[in-house]
């Protein structure tokens, strides 16, 4: 236990990079010393990160774990993943919770197929491997804007007994949606299982493909979250009529029963304040003409 | 800056204005001046045998250390009062004296009753300015405790169990050690400097406390089993919503989640700290507790224009009288007898449509049961609303842990000694009771450490 209590500030542990580096456009990775979250976490739960003493609770997937080591990848949106991306190896963040939100419902399901979009393409490989570990026969598709965002593509095809790739102009295999592919791939074979992991309008355009045949199909919610452990609320979603907390009844659920127009609508909730917070970290960060990632 | 300096001596348990207050969050109470203390300490009457004493769940001596602040020993009454509770700046300021301690003082009878918290407090901020003097512990038994949750009940059990020589460890899923101390309970009425000084202790007396350690998932309940006991104080943090249409728009928090914001995240501070909290020129507040006020307290101090509707009467609020008071010189408007059925708006909040409520029957709790008047429903304005309806325990761990008995609402079932139905693990606090007081927390994980400590000696024995 005492293993991540390095360069103690007062008596809080803190948490070092360990590596650090861009994966494609705006989408970067970090492996963080963590290992009261390392040992535990399994396919589909997430950690949150807070960078520093100002800095906000965020929630990240657990997208790999190695040792006492876990990985995150993320998509810079905003004033926290833009500071998480200026981060090196050696590096010390504040504060990692986790593992979080109850892990993916792995079972023999016989035939799945794991759908990335994005960033989202992150929380992919684990679950492949979860699945193919349990006896699954495992498709995947990953998809992006272009070639230049596409993730992790040589890991999911260690992962995954196929993989299909789709990029919206065409730069990289099939031109088009991931949705399209799968279409393809359900109208070819029976497919039993499906998870899309991206973002909240490719999840709800995607899952439309598999209603029809009733394939049962599980999606991976990002609402806003503060705490991760269900003592706020602020993570609600609507699912099959009823309210639930992304981070501890989810963050995965029936992707037919959830509504999505709900979670984005949610989603938009600080929309003026985080446009406000990113602006000035980058005066900030002119200014300074540095990282400087103390605030 | 707070009109607090210098006021100790003018103003008898001086309070800053209500309307310089509302600007800031710096606290509303200013504390005794020492001269007031020892005029104050000097009004006990030394009882032989204290009721005082049985009014407070944790036991403090109350007469010895009054005796010792009317000497003029201030550091012995500290030492007196740490001997059976090492959060006395938290206690002075947050527990309900009126029912506790100074609810049960003879002199209540005829005057006013001593003033009990604030000679309390006086004390613990006396030695906080001298610098703490961290309590003794007994020499090391080689027995291991784990202590699930941070909150004054968690903090407790660690104390006592630290200073019975065991080694403790608390596991602490927030960033910060602390509990409702330091997410729930806003600065203006316990600023977070008092409670952080007051968990420095117990690292200092060699309890090791863990924060990001989410209990049931970063520990295991396995790994949990393999202490020699395990202490749970996990809260009630698990906020309840009223299940209305409109719930799911944005700008409608729990006030869980709106303290937090505040209080933990330092949303009052955005954007020099990175979390937002909505900013509203109307905000209502559903509820009449403690949690209510708090919440329609700090949304005042935005500058929001507050209303808080509450079911019942004005008589029937549950929360602390003196709250009550302070929330309405701030501008709070009451909307009694009324109940929200239905939250306005398309993407935000623009409204709440609330009903009128008639007194009826008294139902099991003692209380008249409210009912709507039928057509009797009127629109309050509000771009922001905070539920404040009550909480209960998270049931994350509790249901991870196979064979625990809990009750309908999911508190943790213990006897008087706070033990489980599972050997070993013992609960007190809010998990225990459901939503109560930071002193009863107290006095139940008091207990519960007795008796893991006997249990941990007897085991010593039987070898
Ligand atoms: C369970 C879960 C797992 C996630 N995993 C990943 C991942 O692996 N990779 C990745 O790139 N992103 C992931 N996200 C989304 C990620 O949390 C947000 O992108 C991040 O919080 C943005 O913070 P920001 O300050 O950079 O941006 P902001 O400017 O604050 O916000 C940009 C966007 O992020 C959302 N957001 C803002 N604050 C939060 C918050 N506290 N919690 C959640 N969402 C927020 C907002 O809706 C907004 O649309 C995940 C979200 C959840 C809920
Ligand atoms: C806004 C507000 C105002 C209040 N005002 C007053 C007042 O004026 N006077 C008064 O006496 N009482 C007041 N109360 C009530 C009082 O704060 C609580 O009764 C008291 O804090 C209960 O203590 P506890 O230790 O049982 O739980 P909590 O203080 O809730 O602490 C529980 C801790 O356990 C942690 N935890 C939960 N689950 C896990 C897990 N699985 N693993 C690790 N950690 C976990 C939580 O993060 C939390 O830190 C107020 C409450 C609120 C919310
Ligand atoms: S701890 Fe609370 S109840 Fe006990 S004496 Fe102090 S103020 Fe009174
Ligand atoms: S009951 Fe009142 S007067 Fe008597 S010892 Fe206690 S505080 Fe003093
Ligand atoms: S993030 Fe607070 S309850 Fe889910």
């Amino acid at each position: 236990m005492e293993s991540h209590l390095v360069g103690v500030v007062g008596v809080k542990p803190l948490y070092r990079v360990n590596e650090a580096g861009q994966l494609a456009d705006k989408i970067f990775q970090i492996w963080v010393e963590a290992p009261h979250v390392a040992r535990h976490a399994l396919a589909g739960q997430f950690l949150v990160i807070r960078i520093d003493e100002h800095g906000e609770r965020i929630p990240l997937t657990v997208s790999a774990v190695s040792g006492d080591l876990v990985r995150i990848i993320f998509m810079a949106v905003g004033k926290t993943t833009h500071q998480l991306s200026t981060l090196k190896a050696g590096d010390l963040i504040r504060d990692v919770a986790g593992p979080l939100g109850r892990p993916s419902e792995i079972g023999k399901h016989g035939t799945c197929v794991v759908v990335g979009g994005g960033a989202g393409i992150a929380s992919c490989p684990i679950i492949a491997r979860a699945a193919r570990d349990a006896g699954n026969r495992v498709i995947g598709i990953i998809g992006a804007r272009n070639a230049g965002y596409l993730i992790l593509e040589d890991e999911m095809r260690e992962a995954c007994d196929d993989l299909l790739i789709a990029t919206d102009d065409g730069s990289r295999g099939y031109h088009g949606f991931a949705a399209d592919v799968l279409k393809g791939v359900i109208a070819e074979r029976k497919v039993d299982c499906v998870w899309i992991i991206g973002p909240a309008i490719m999840m709800k355009v995607t899952s439309e493909v598999t209603r029809p045949k009733g394939i049962r199909t599980f999606v991976s919610l990002n609402p806003i979250m503060v705490d991760g452990t269900g003592m706020c609320g602020s993570c609600r979603v609507r699912v099959g009529g009823e309210t639930k907390f992304a981070c501890v009844d989810g963050p995965e659920f029936d992707a037919h029963q959830v509504d999505f127009d709900l979670l984005m609508q949610r989603q938009r909730t600080y929309f003026d304040e985080e446009k406000a917070s990113l602006e000035r970290y980058h005066e900030h960060l002119c200014r300074c003409g540095e990282g400087g990632h103390h605030g | 800056m707070s009109t607090c300096a210098g006021a100790g001596k003018a103003v008898t348990m001086g309070e800053r204005p209500a309307w310089e207050r509302i600007r800031d969050f710096s606290e509303v109470d200013c504390g005794l001046s020492a001269e007031e203390a020892v005029a104050e300490a000097e009004r006990c009457l030394q009882c032989k045998k204290p009721s005082c004493v049985r009014g407070c769940p944790v036991e403090i001596d109350i007469p010895a250390f009054i005796a010792r602040i009317a000497e003029g020993d201030f550091s012995g009454a500290a030492r007196i009062i740490k001997e059976d509770n090492l959060l006395p700046a938290v206690c002075g300021r947050v527990c309900p004296q009126e029912v506790q301690c100074e609810g049960a003082c003879l002199l209540g009878a005829k005057e006013k009753p001593v003033r009990i918290g604030e000679l309390e407090r006086f004390v613990a901020d006396h030695e906080r300015k001298q610098g703490l003097v961290i309590p003794s512990v007994a020499e090391p038994t080689g027995k291991r405790v784990a202590v699930v949750g941070s909150g004054p009940a968690g903090l407790t059990a660690a104390a006592e169990l630290a200073r019975a020589g065991h080694m403790v460890t608390v596991f602490e899923s927030l960033h910060e050690p602390g509990g409702v101390l330091m997410y729930g309970i806003p600065s203006f009425r316990l600023p977070k400097d008092v409670v952080q000084a007051e968990i420095d202790q117990l690292r200092g007396m060699g309890v090791e406390i863990l924060t990001n350690h989410l209990a049931g998932a970063s520990i295991p309940v396995a790994e949990l089993y393999a202490y020699d006991a395990v202490f749970i104080g996990t809260g009630a943090g698990l906020p309840f919503f009223m299940n209305i249409p409109g719930e799911q728009l944005n700008g409608v928090y729990s006030a869980n989640e709106f303290l937090t914001r505040v209080n933990l995240m330092h949303a009052d501070r955005f954007p020099e700290y990175d979390t937002p909290v909505r900013h509203a020129g109307r905000v209502t507040v559903v509820g009449g507790g403690n949690v209510a006020m708090d919440a329609a307290r700090v949304a005042r101090r935005f500058g929001a224009r507050v209303t808080l509707v509450y079911r019942r009467r004005e008589e029937d609020l549950p929360a602390r009288r003196a709250e009550v008071i302070r929330a309405r010189e701030e501008g709070i408007e009451f909307e009694l007898c009324a109940n929200p059925v239905r939250i306005l708006g398309t993407n935000f909040v623009t409204g709440v449509e609330c009903v009128r409520m008639e007194m009826c029957d008294i139902d099991e709790s003692g209380r008249p049961e409210p009912s709507p008047v039928a057509g009797s429903n009127f629109v309050i304005d509000a771009d922001m609303v905070i539920q404040a309806i009550g909480q209960g325990p998270n049931p994350l761990l509790i249901r991870k842990m196979e064979g625990i008995s809990y009750g309908r609402k999911g508190n943790i079932v213990v006897d008087e000694e706070g033990r489980s139905s599972l050997e070993k693990v013992f609960a007190a606090g809010d998990v225990a009771t459901g939503a109560a007081t930071v002193i009863l927390a107290m006095g139940g994980a008091k207990k519960a450490a007795r008796a893991i400590d006997r249990m941990l000696r007897e085991e010593e024995q039987g070898r």
